[in-house]
């Protein structure tokens, strides 16, 4: 599957480390549930590392979309929870005239 | 609770879709989602250059500070010569406030290097996106009839929006960063003006109207003994022309 690392670019991952990112993922969820900063930023760390090492990067200019975007790993608590709770993380897009 | 990925990417999805849903007809839909693309790509550049301008704010603050520096250690040195240990340690306790605010500048530009650094990888890859789509899109329009084209924009778009939706955060990253750093470099000259921090380049200081004192004193004493030998030499000359 393809997955975003934000600020970063895109990977084409196979099933096995999807696999292992899914339980990074639901552990992130917990740090920012439990309110561990430090743990959410370890883990979100760890995860692009994972579809870094073992990933295939994407070119540019291909305009497939991904499964799975990974937040930034300096992620804090604050944007995180702004995440959750509705879309303020990531700005509007240019909505022109 | 979802995973974060799954939840950033619904919200990325909501964001686009929402941008999508102001136009009508697919062509117009392209069109539309193609302009707001090249007006990020606008923005982006905009914020590397307002990342430049502040990173050229610091360096000019942080040379400043290293001449103040510099100053404070000369004057340091002139305290000791002439015996003055007080003001030397005066002189020396204000040169370590402006190391320490020299070395928070230093981070600060780090951090800005960084974002430059961003926003420069982000637009490079919405630039190649972007040209990407700008093909795609014409393509669509002529060979597509509208019920596929709508599909086919689907799956173009939902490439681009995530690109977009990336961009955008890094937009808005660069520019808090920006701001936060601004307020400071603001702080720190309004400290300055308003004499609370003293503005060591200025002659005004207490440390040194001292050391002109001592200077000036230093100097008088010099040229009093210089003219004593002339003077005294002048004599002797006198008594052997006699």
């Amino acid at each position: 599957m393809i997955v975003r690392l934000m600020g970063e670019g895109q990977f084409e991952i196979d099933d096995e480390v999807a696999k292992g990112l899914n339980e990074l993922d639901e552990q992130a969820a917990q740090a920012v549930e439990a309110g561990d900063e430090e743990r959410l930023r370890g883990l979100l760390g760890r995860m692009a590392e994972a579809v870094r090492t073992n990933g295939t990067r994407i070119p540019d200019d291909d305009l497939s979309a991904s499964e799975g975007i990974v937040p930034p790993d300096d992620l804090s608590l604050d944007e995180a929870r702004l995440l959750f709770e509705g879309e303020g993380l990531i700005p509007d897009l240019p909505a022109g005239p | 609770m979802a995973g974060l990925m799954s939840r950033a990417s619904m919200v990325v999805k909501a964001k686009f879709s929402k941008l999508l849903d102001r136009a009508e007809d697919p062509a117009e839909t392209l069109d539309y989602s193609y302009e707001r693309q090249l007006e990020l790509l606008q923005n982006v550049k905009r914020g590397i250059a307002d990342v430049v301008t502040a990173k050229k704010r610091l360096e000019l603050q942080e040379t400043q500070l290293q001449q103040s520096i510099v100053k404070l250690d000369g004057q340091a040195r002139q305290a000791l010569a002439a015996n003055r240990e007080d003001l030397a340690r005066q002189a020396l306790e204000r040169k370590s406030g402006l190391q320490q605010q020299l070395q928070s500048l230093d981070q600060q530009a780090d951090g800005l290097a960084q974002q430059q650094e961003k926003l420069v990888a982000s637009e490079k890859a919405l630039s190649a996106k972007v040209e990407a789509f700008r093909t795609q899109k014409e393509t669509i329009k002529a060979q597509y009839s509208a019920a596929e084209a709508q599909v086919k924009i689907g799956e173009a778009a939902t490439g681009i929006g995530e690109q977009m939706a990336d961009t955008g955060l890094a937009i808005q990253r660069a520019k808090d960063k920006t701001e936060q750093m601004q307020a400071r470099a603001s702080a720190i000259d309004e400290l300055t003006t308003s004499g609370a921090l003293e503005d060591f380049t200025s002659d005004q200081t207490e440390l040194d109207r001292e050391l002109g004192a001592l200077a000036s004193q230093s100097q008088v004493d010099d040229e009093l003994a210089k003219m004593k030998a002339e003077v005294g030499s002048g004599e002797k000359q006198k008594e052997l022309e006699k």
